[in-house]
């Protein structure tokens, strides 16, 4: 078995969810000799390269493709990239993870290549048999690829952590990939990315998430939720309810449409628990509900839950809460 | 220009799926169906498009059993000018890949300059049938879209897509492929006399075989389960009870 891993970087180092995803390969076979992918171009790039060799012990290459072509991860180009990497390499598996960078470019390339993918992957039970989410997480399907190599998989990376004992002594060899074939017909350009600046953690990995629903009642009161977070040292989240009313924006949205996330605690407030949102969180270690209307859905997924007005309880808890370490 | 929406039937949003006792998929009975919510906003997208003067006409296109013919009469009904059924009706699933070589070869046939599609059915929460016609197509793509600009003159497509972490924005060479996120827009409800109207629209019908293309499946499911059940948890009455149980007995804090 041999296993192609599409990584994201990000200044100059590997997303977290794409070393998930080799935790994932991990899984597929005890022997594997999986590659790590990335593209990108400058000293970025480079530097990319040097955390790759070193994020996890079973990466046995880190292939490196550079060109001016792929400083964004285009979907048109990655998806021809992964075809050519593939070509040379004849890899059995090739896996990204779930986010909307392996979303957006994994199916692509399963197409040229003519296989069926696999999405939203948070079991592997043997080399080619998966689990994975459907209806909105209110039902497992246990898929069985059964077509020709390679099989392709998205994987959700809460499902798949990396311990924190993962350390490797010696650096993964480097490899650049071999780009003087790769002439490509631009029909997509980047034109720009906007993103929130925030010192909080990443929704995705932050240790403890503090989401608002409709019930913070404006985008004044939300701040009452970033507050709370950062005396927790966590991320924000929200419900798609509150990003819809304009509380916050839609990056911060945790649900079937938005972030899967699965934090050591995830503090819910003023949140409903429609199944669409619980779909996003219903993994998560340790679940606290805050919500006046006892009848709320999501008590019946909440490890605690306090019925009471979010307005009195959520001061409090800045007052008794202890300051961070 | 001629835009392609491929629509897909699916259990109601509204609907608790269950899970058949022989674990062979969810319960389908008695259950209602309705157009997947994703592709709503896609065939919304469309119609707006083709109000605002820059493309000539509407094709919806679903696949799968006979009652699809209804999901195709909703979307005519919301202003589609004509429909096509590719006809499916055999156990056997249509994956993403297959819907996509189907798509392909209709657009082929049709040539329109943008198809667009839902991101994902909330059915099966796939997320691949855009992409993978875009790739087998060779035109670029621009999959979740919160926002869409076409230019007339210049022929390319301005799309905002909601990706981790904030909004990316893409110029895309028309044609094109788009897949449609939740906030792109507010879809219409079809009014009576334009569900009347749809009655009379055409719905073309055409096999697989029609099209050349040839259905084989490299997927099988195994079993489809319920997801564990959460514990029971409890109602605490305070706050101080609430920071107690977070440090002393989950430990979190």
């Amino acid at each position: 078995i041999s296993t192609l891993v599409l990584a994201e970087h990000e200044g100059g180092s590997i997303n977290s969810s794409s070393i998930s995803s080799v935790e994932a390969a991990k899984c597929l076979n005890e022997d594997n000799s999986i590659s790590m992918l990335l593209a990108g171009s400058g000293p970025s790039l480079q530097q990319a390269a040097t955390h790759a060799s070193l994020c996890h012990p079973l990466i046995s290459q880190v292939l490196v493709a550079d060109s001016d072509k792929l400083m964004h991860p285009l979907a048109e180009t990655w998806a021809n990239l992964v075809e050519l990497v593939h070509k040379k390499g004849g890899y059995t598996h090739i896996l990204a993870s779930s986010g909307s960078f392996g979303k957006n470019i994994l199916p692509r390339a399963a197409a040229l290549l003519d296989v069926s993918p696999v999405t939203d992957v948070i079991e592997i039970s043997e080399s080619c048999q998966f689990v994975r989410p459907i209806y909105a997480g209110n039902a497992l399907c246990k898929v069985k690829y059964t077509g020709e190599s390679p099989c392709m998989l998205t994987i959700r990376s809460p499902s798949f952590p990396v311990p924190a004992s993962e350390t490797r002594s010696s650096a993964a060899p480097i490899t650049q990939v071999d780009l003087s074939t790769f002439d490509e017909v631009e029909k997509s350009r980047f034109v720009k990315r906007s993103s929130q600046e925030t010192e909080r953690p990443d929704l995705g990995n932050a240790r403890i998430v503090v989401t608002g629903g409709r019930g913070l009642k404006s985008a004044e009161n939300f701040k009452m939720i970033e507050k709370l977070a950062e005396k927790l040292d966590a991320a924000v989240g929200a419900t798609r309810a509150a990003v819809d009313a304009g509380f916050i924006p839609n990056e911060l949205q945790v649900g079937q449409t938005g972030k899967i996330v699965a934090p050591e605690l995830y503090m819910a407030f003023g949140v409903s628990g429609a199944i669409q949102h619980v779909a996003g969180m219903r993994d998560s270690k340790v679940i606290v509900a805050v919500n006046k209307d006892a009848d709320a859905p999501i008590f019946q997924v909440a490890d605690y839950g306090v019925v009471g007005d979010l307005f009195e309880i959520i001061p409090e808890l800045l007052e008794k809460l202890p300051e961070k370490k | 220009m001629k835009i392609m929406v491929a629509i897909k039937r699916v259990v109601d949003y509204a609907v608790k799926v269950r899970v058949k006792p022989d674990k062979s998929g969810v319960e389908m009975k008695n259950v209602k169906m309705s157009m997947n919510p994703f592709c709503e906003i896609a065939l919304e997208e469309a119609l707006r498009i083709r109000e605002a003067g820059l493309a000539s006409e509407v094709v919806a296109v679903s696949m799968g059993p006979a009652q699809c013919v209804d999901t195709l009469r909703t979307g005519l009904a919301m202003g589609a000018d004509r429909a096509i059924h590719v006809e499916w009706s055999s156990a056997e699933r249509l994956y993403p890949l297959n819907v996509a070589k189907l798509l392909k070869a209709l657009i082929d046939d049709e040539k329109p300059g943008l198809l667009i599609l839902g991101k994902q059915a909330i059915d099966d929460d796939c997320n691949q049938t855009g992409q993978m016609v875009a790739g087998l197509l060779n035109w670029p793509q621009g999959t979740f879209a919160s926002k869409v600009v076409l230019d007339k003159e210049k022929q390319t497509a301005t799309v905002d897509r909601e990706v981790d972490g904030g909004i990316e924005t893409l110029c895309l060479d028309l044609p094109a492929v788009i897949t449609t996120d939740l906030r792109l827009n507010q879809p219409r409800y079809a009014t009576l006399p334009n569900i009347m109207k749809a009655k009379s629209k055409p719905i073309k019908k055409v096999t697989p075989e029609d099209l050349n293309v040839q259905i084989r499946s490299d997927m099988e499911v195994v079993e489809v389960s319920e997801p564990p059940k959460r514990k029971a948890g409890v109602i605490l009455s305070s706050v101080d009870e609430l920071i107690d149980k977070l440090k002393n007995e989950a430990r979190v804090i």
